[in-house]
């Protein structure tokens, strides 16, 4: 659009995002997609300028959900900072808590009982399958399949829900880890219908990749768009089944063992190519794979306490000191980055986004590509913007 | 003893026919009905909600259009993508103030009949995010809320009672008089204020035709 | 990998004039860092990503802190003199010391390749007012870029030779840094049913406190 812009950017629009008039190619148009747009990301702005249909400069705008998260982590205590990890990544809620819990452990030198340590391992293993599953769902409607993949993966992931409402009290805002274990034990039953959700699962990925897998449509669309070279992968500091998608093998699972991870087999796809194509089978493979590794923990985990009894919750502190930990979450790596002072709240309290720090590529993978595949290639990236803003 | 030089009083209007009668006739197949219950029923049962999520409580909108839950059934069947063909706003999410000057916007063009959900606590009120100093402490500050539905997030059985309590809302409206919609009122309805980017806060943190701080009175003790 | 003492070590013997110091973490976590000075910030760094033994090509997590000038109070041993004419006693004085404040960029480095880390990289700013530049790593690794630029949005670090900084959270006419300890939030809490702790201080502010009349909470209806 040629003239003044009635929306203007909330940026001052500089030489990159003004209408540019190129006297061979005619005129380039600057068109903003969000930060309210169908595609069900959330509130993301891309300021795209396109050359008829391609993509010829992609600029993101963040900051829409900035809800100061690091901030009130300073201002509250340690474990009042639990609830909020649970609204980070608002879809992977076990994950974030898992993150933090590891991270506050590790500054305080807090051990785990193993049943703690195997329930862990059980709900990231579901919260991965619940994210992927979800992930088909709003990849395939932002292909234009509106609504009916999205209606099967919404299905399974309400039997996931019901699991997590019966042993945290909340369907998604889950708040479960505690430093030093977890809140409560499950209750009578809930590892038996855990077993049954795992196993009924395998049947439903069947069916789910006998509509999509071979779907000519979907191979049309993402096969060959937004190729994520390895090494830009790795410079941009993309993690996840992104980076696995580009072919770099490195899933912290594996790479640092955290939790009792070692104890279990299971394997790590990889992808060949690197395009949207590759992101989706990647994750459909290691939701198969989640399902063995539940399955292990399911048949393995012991009896015993779920919290440690040296444990501290009311008036928990810290030693001075500083620590980095991070887990192989859904989306990526995430991390906690916390600064003590010895007091009862963090001196410093930093998230490692992996959704945001994905997102530094985006203008390199939507380069030349056509418009409609922006819309493709973003859902492949696998954001919420939850975490991409905090 | 009436008065025989007073005039005669005008005969009573026949009173309105009571539920069963009502009941008698539709047996018979006639509908007996009001044009203002006729409209407003028309427009309670199809309540199209704008595809607009902000945060968590929008993955919970989301469960609720899909199949356990099913908002399809109260007539909210499609999500419309433009704010031109959309009748009800439902805000689920934390409103940034980033993000707040859209939402007004969003706000100004949808076209009457319209209604706005709060959904969730961050939209009531900012929610576990109140102490920020880039989240606005509720959307009511400024656009018209119509329900406030709380939860952290609401359930989407919740966010399903919260519609049923617009439906009655909207058939509890009249045509005509003081209670009717705005799209009815002489005038129409005015357009909310967009705010704009300070350099510290919003100018204006809040409209002030829209919603005013409550008083309170406090004593001197703590 | 080799431990930080020897990186430190070959650090120094690679760039002479650098002043590469190991900080210390206390706590059991033991993450040490090492802090590098502004002006040789991006060479360390692409030393660190290149170099065989070490290949730190993977950059996890870049974060600004802010620390403000405290006051250090610390007990040193004097001799004193004895006014009675014998030998020199020692005597403990404490010693007020005002440290300045920085601002911190702190960086978090793995490497993919060789399968280690984290090795922690910081950089001090002079101060937190106007000496506020540092090296931008964003040509080192590309994964800074918008973290280098929530750091600037939020704590006010610019960095020198960063392709595009510009705020990316906050819209950009905001002022000021919020993340910083001394940052005053906008007074927008004028409606609040039940403040305690700092919240009540703000909202005495805004309401009249009638000395000895009763609490009472009323609402106006909505207009």
């Amino acid at each position: 659009m040629i003239g003044p812009d009635p929306f203007p950017l909330s940026s001052p629009p500089g030489p990159q995002v003004r209408p540019v008039h190129d006297p061979f190619h005619g005129d380039l148009l600057e068109v903003s997609m969000g930060p309210h747009h169908p595609s069900t990301h959330g509130v993301f702005r891309m300021m795209v300028t396109l050359d008829g249909e391609t993509v010829v400069k992609l600029k993101p705008v963040f900051g829409y959900l900035h809800r100061n998260h690091e901030k009130i982590g300073e201002n509250t205590s340690y474990l009042g900072s639990m609830p909020y990890t649970d609204r980070l990544d608002y879809l992977c809620s076990m994950t974030n808590n898992w993150a933090y819990a590891l991270a506050v452990e590790k500054l305080a030198g807090q051990a785990v009982p193993e049943r703690a340590e195997y329930l862990r391992v059980i709900l990231a293993e579901l919260t991965r399958l619940l994210n992927h599953t979800c992930l088909a769902g709003f990849l395939l409607q932002d292909c234009g399949a509106s609504g009916t993949p999205l209606m099967y993966a919404f299905r399974e992931r309400e039997k996931i829900l019901d699991l997590f409402e019966s042993l945290s009290g909340s369907r998604m805002m889950c708040n479960y880890q505690r430093f030093g274990g977890c809140r409560v034990d499950p209750p009578a039953g809930w590892l038996e219908a855990a077993r049954t959700v795992a196993g009924n699962y395998g049947q439903f990925l069947d069916e789910y990749e006998a509509l999509l897998t071979g779907n000519e449509i979907l191979m049309a669309r993402t096969q060959g768009v937004g190729v994520l070279p390895g090494p830009l992968a790795v410079s941009a500091g993309v993690t996840g089944p992104m980076l696995r998608a580009a072919g770099v093998a490195y899933d912290l699972r594996k790479v640092d063992g955290y939790g009792v991870y070692p104890r279990f087999e299971f394997r790590v796809p990889l992808g060949a190519h690197g395009d949207t194509y590759d992101r989706y089978m990647v994750r459909v493979l290691e939701m198969r794979e989640s399902i063995g590794i539940l399955r292990q923990a399911l048949r393995d985990i012991p009896g015993g306490p779920i919290m440690d009894p040296k444990a501290r919750l009311r008036g928990f502190r810290a030693k001075p000191g500083e620590v980095y930990s991070r887990i192989e979450g859904p989306k990526g790596e995430i991390g906690f980055y916390l600064i003590s002072e010895g007091g009862p709240n963090p001196y410093r309290y930093r998230v490692r986004p992996p959704s945001l720090i994905n997102l530094t590529i985006l203008e390199d993978l939507c380069l030349g590509q056509s418009i409609a595949d922006t819309v493709v290639i973003l859902g492949s990236i696998d954001i919420v913007l939850g975490e991409v803003d905090r | 003893m009436s008065d025989p030089a007073a005039p005669p009083s005008p005969p009573s209007p026949p009173s309105p026919p009571t539920q069963a009668e009502r009941d008698e006739l539709r047996r018979h197949g006639i509908l007996l009905t009001s044009l203002e219950e006729l409209y407003n029923w028309g427009r309670s049962h199809s309540v199209w909600p704008l595809q607009f999520g902000l945060a968590c409580c929008a993955i919970e909108m989301i469960a609720a259009s899909m199949a356990r839950f099913d908002i399809a059934r109260f007539g909210s069947e499609v999500f419309r993508p433009s704010p031109r063909q959309a009748d009800l706003l439902i805000v689920s999410g934390t409103v940034t103030k980033k993000m707040a000057p859209q939402v007004v916007r969003l706000w100004n063009q949808m076209p009457e009949p319209k209604y706005c959900i709060a959904m969730g606590a961050c939209a009531i009120s900012g929610g576990p995010f109140k102490q920020g100093y880039n989240v606005l402490k509720g959307i009511d500050r400024y656009i018209p809320v119509d329900l406030y539905i709380p939860g952290c997030p609401p359930r989407p059985e919740a966010l399903l009672h919260g519609l049923m309590q617009l439906q009655e809302k909207i058939r509890a409206q009249t045509i005509s008089g003081p209670e009717a919609p705005r799209h009815l009122q002489a005038g129409g309805a005015p357009e909310c204020a967009v705010p704009d980017f300070g350099a510290h806060d919003l100018q204006p943190p809040q409209n002030p035709e829209v919603w005013r701080p409550p008083t309170i009175i406090r004593g001197g003790g703590a | 990998m080799e431990t930080l003492e020897q990186i430190r070590d070959r650090l120094l013997a690679r760039f002479p004039g650098s002043a590469v110091a190991l900080i210390v973490n206390l706590g059991p976590a033991a993450q040490h860092s090492l802090l590098v000075d502004g002006s040789h910030g991006r060479a360390v760094a692409e030393f660190l990503r290149d170099d065989p033994a070490l290949r730190l090509e993977f950059c996890s997590n870049m974060s600004g802190v802010d620390w403000p000038a405290r006051e250090v109070v610390e007990t040193a041993v004097v001799a004193a003199p004895d006014p009675a004419g014998g030998p020199p006693r020692s005597v403990e004085q404490k010693v007020k010391r005002l440290v300045p404040g920085y601002l911190e960029a702190v960086y978090h480095l793995f490497s993919i390749e060789l399968r280690h880390g984290p090795v922690v990289l910081r950089l001090r700013t002079a101060n937190r007012t106007d000496q506020v530049t540092l090296p931008s790593l964003t040509p080192v690794w590309r994964s800074c870029e918008f973290q280098e630029r929530e750091a600037f949005d939020l704590f006010g670090i610019i960095f020198e030779g960063h392709p595009d900084l510009r705020r990316i959270l906050m819209w950009d006419e905001f002022k000021d840094h919020p993340m910083r300890k001394d940052y005053v939030e906008p007074d927008d809490y004028e409606w609040e049913p039940t403040p305690h702790g700092d919240v009540l201080a703000k909202a005495r502010k805004h309401y009249p406190a009638g000395a000895g009349a009763p609490a009472a909470a009323q609402g106006e209806p909505r207009p």
